[in-house]
């Protein structure tokens, strides 16, 4: 079914193509991220491919049905899966994935005076874009340990889906700053000084507003930090040219709402805007209509008549219910054709509202259908 | 104000939290309307720069400036979209007759440098002002500038964090005077006048998040107010059908025979496929039915707010507020 009459996302090609690396699944919160990402390694899976998901705060339901009943960092393999191919499935803990990079790149004393530092502790457990760099630090490490043909990653839930693209670089920024550099020098002396007051003026600033023990701790983590990891920026980049690589795709979710299709939106220009490939857009739990011929108006005039009269309440209730189907559905395809009118070249697919919460692989499974494009529900 | 006994009688500052996707903007809104309903000035703010008041209330995008959104019975609604880097110029100014140092630091990125460097610190600037907006009085002594404050604040991942300003910069700044500011902030939350509702859908995961953000904010004792329900659609069919459908049982016959008498063509194929909609509708009650049922473990106050199938507009949300107000939450 090509919706609208935008072009389709064919989701089986994508993950057919042995030449799809990794897929990355975003989108704003609340929309479905984490199932779309499990539905498409799981059906990637079953086609053959060897897949992991790498998921980020999945509900407690659905990591059970992926088999994960802890946070440890390490992919398992999915149990029950169909076919050839397999399935490992890993919660990414921010916290571990910054501690085992730094552990993987300094000697044993350097890595637990880092360890120690009251800065670095709050930067890999609170830092605004710490969880979004560590997926990319994840999926980066996975990616060269080469065990796996096709890595699926869900993304962070982050007020805004455009965080997860700017939040690594804006660590990155931070880490290697020159304010940073400059509190990072051993004494503030030499060529730094003609930096000049401005920048006096504000480390003083800085220093009254904080306090000055945390500017000492910022500094010796600096002093520790920057020789383990040279550029920090630079690693920033090369994460982010690893999404830009071939064989990276791009899955936008949204849910037929007007606030998850304007950051869809924003997203979209934005890929395109940084060169980053997008496969398309998975509009998610769309209103599912079985008896499509009767319009909202028809139902609702024929409700009338029968609860006037006093009778059939059955028939009169049903026909009720039918009646907000019909205009639910009618209401997202205005929005899906409003998305689809802006961006008449992104591929679209609806997977259709589920009644029940997904806990089980066949739940996973129907949902990947649908992502396939063989639910053909109106 | 009212001569009436409301749950929240007695709370100016609602915050407002919920799950991602949960619609907390929309509900927070409707909060404000209704609490304004009876002549109070109410301010709703929201903190994440995400601009999801104004198109609510059809007005240009909100700026660090109080500006009138929404005129509701004899009150009004004031909207303010909290920025941090303008409250640090703010609170440089306020605190430390700094103001001028301001430009220097917006050149040499000190701001992301501050709040990043003590992620606690943005948090504190934020909360801040809030807090500040709660205790404005027109003149020394004199009445409160606003009668309540609703905070449109970040989802229920972050609402401890956020509003435990204490924690947040007393592990980092310890001595700084970011630390003075949050010790003010820490009494207007923590005070009787603060309640944090919740705002969930009857869905797995964003009922877990409700549990779990209630169970963190009493841990920090801080007042957990109501739980907000969001997106409820009204009960069409009775008990017995919904149960039996759930099963996969309806009586497509007698749906038929309704469908006939109602004019419709071709009433037993249409009855079986709308069959087909009562068993998903009610697989999906029972769901909620479920959700509901945990909910109840929060032993807090629940109010619907109901799904308004046309999309959110302001003669909605004042159906909402409505609502809330005839449910007796405020």
């Amino acid at each position: 079914m090509s919706p609208g009459g935008a072009p389709v996302l064919d989701v089986n090609a994508l993950l057919d193509d042995p030449a799809t690396r990794i897929v990355v699944c975003c989108g704003s919160g609340g929309v479905g991220k984490t199932t779309t990402a499990a539905a498409l390694a799981l059906r990637a899976a079953e086609r053959g491919r060897h897949a992991v998901v790498i998921t980020v705060d999945p509900a407690r339901r659905l990591a059970q049905s992926l088999g994960l009943t802890e946070l440890d960092n390490t992919p398992r393999r999915v149990p029950g899966t169909e076919g050839d191919g397999s399935l490992h499935a890993m919660m990414l803990d921010m916290k571990r994935t910054f501690d085992e990079t730094v552990a993987a790149n300094a000697d044993a004393e350097k890595a637990a005076q880092i360890f120690d530092n009251p800065f670095y502790q709050a930067l890999s457990s609170s830092f605004a874009g710490t969880q979004e760099y560590m997926a990319m630090e994840k999926l980066g490490q996975l990616r060269r340990s080469d065990e796996w043909d096709l890595i699926v990653v869900d993304t962070p839930p982050s007020r805004s889906a455009l965080d997860f693209l700017d939040a690594p670089k804006r660590l990155g920024r931070f880490l290697d700053g020159r304010l940073l550099r400059f509190l990072g020098s051993p004494a503030r002396s030499g060529p730094l000084r003609l930096i000049g007051a401005g920048l006096g003026l504000v480390t003083g600033v800085v220093a009254r507003v904080l306090g000055a023990q945390l500017l000492r701790d910022v500094q010796s983590f600096v002093g520790a930090f920057d020789s383990v990891f040279g550029g920090f920026q630079e690693r920033a980049e090369q994460t982010y040219r690893l999404l830009q690589a071939e064989g990276t795709a791009f899955v936008v979710v949204a849910a037929p709402e007007q606030d998850a299709l304007r950051e869809a939106s924003y997203f979209v220009d934005r890929l395109s805007a940084e060169r980053m490939p997008l496969a398309g857009l998975v509009l998610n739990r769309t209103q599912h209509v079985l008896a499509p011929d009767l319009s909202a108006a028809r139902a609702s005039a024929a409700a009338e008549a029968l609860e006037t009269a006093g009778e059939h309440p059955l028939a009169a209730a049903v026909l009720r219910l039918h009646t907000g189907r019909v205009r639910r559905r009618d209401r997202e395809r205005r929005l899906r054709d409003r998305f689809a009118a802006e961006h008449p070249e992104v591929g679209m697919v609806e997977v259709p509202a589920r009644p029940e919460d997904v806990h089980d692989l066949d739940a996973l499974r129907e949902i990947g259908r649908a992502l396939g494009g063989s639910d053909s529900a109106g | 104000m009212s001569s009436r006994d409301r749950d929240w009688d007695g709370a100016r500052l609602h915050v407002v939290t919920g799950k991602g996707g949960t619609g907390k903007t929309t509900v927070a809104a409707a909060l404000a309307l209704a609490l304004a309903a009876e002549g109070g000035r109410v301010l709703l703010v929201e903190v994440e720069g995400r601009q999801g008041i104004a198109p609510l209330f059809g007005v240009p995008p909100l700026s660090y400036e109080e500006r009138r959104v929404a005129a509701a019975g004899r009150g009004e609604v004031r909207a303010l979209s909290v920025d941090a880097e303008e409250a640090l110029v703010e609170y440089l100014d306020l605190f430390h007759g700094l103001r001028r140092a301001a430009g220097a630091l917006r050149r040499f990125g000190a701001v992301d440098f501050v709040t990043a460097i003590a992620p606690g610190a943005r948090d504190v600037l934020l909360t801040g002002k809030v807090s500040e907006a709660v205790r404005r009085r027109s003149r020394p002594g004199g009445p409160h500038v606003y009668d309540a404050v609703v905070l449109d604040a970040p989802p229920t991942g972050r609402i401890a964090r956020f509003l435990d300003v204490t924690a947040a910069v007393s592990g980092l700044a310890r001595v700084g005077t970011v630390r003075d500011h949050a010790d003010q902030v820490r009494e207007v939350v923590h005070s009787a006048e603060t309640v944090v509702h919740f705002v969930t859908l009857l869905e797995e995961m964003p009922v877990q998040e409700c549990l779990d953000g209630i169970a963190e904010l009493r841990a920090l004792g801080l007042n957990v107010g109501g739980v907000l329900v969001n997106k409820v659609r009204p009960a069409l069919l009775e008990d017995s059908v919904l149960t039996a459908a759930a099963g996969g049982v309806v009586d497509v016959d007698a749906l038929a025979r309704g469908l006939q008498a109602a004019g419709l063509p071709e009433p037993d194929g249409l009855a079986r496929r709308l069959s087909g909609e009562v068993v998903e509708h009610a697989r999906h009650v029972r769901m909620e039915r479920e959700a509901r049922e945990r909910l109840a473990a929060a032993a807090r106050p629940c109010y619907d707010v109901a799904l308004l199938e046309e999309g959110v507009d302001l003669a909605g949300l004042h159906r909402l507020a409505e609502s809330l107000r005839a449910q007796g939450a405020v």
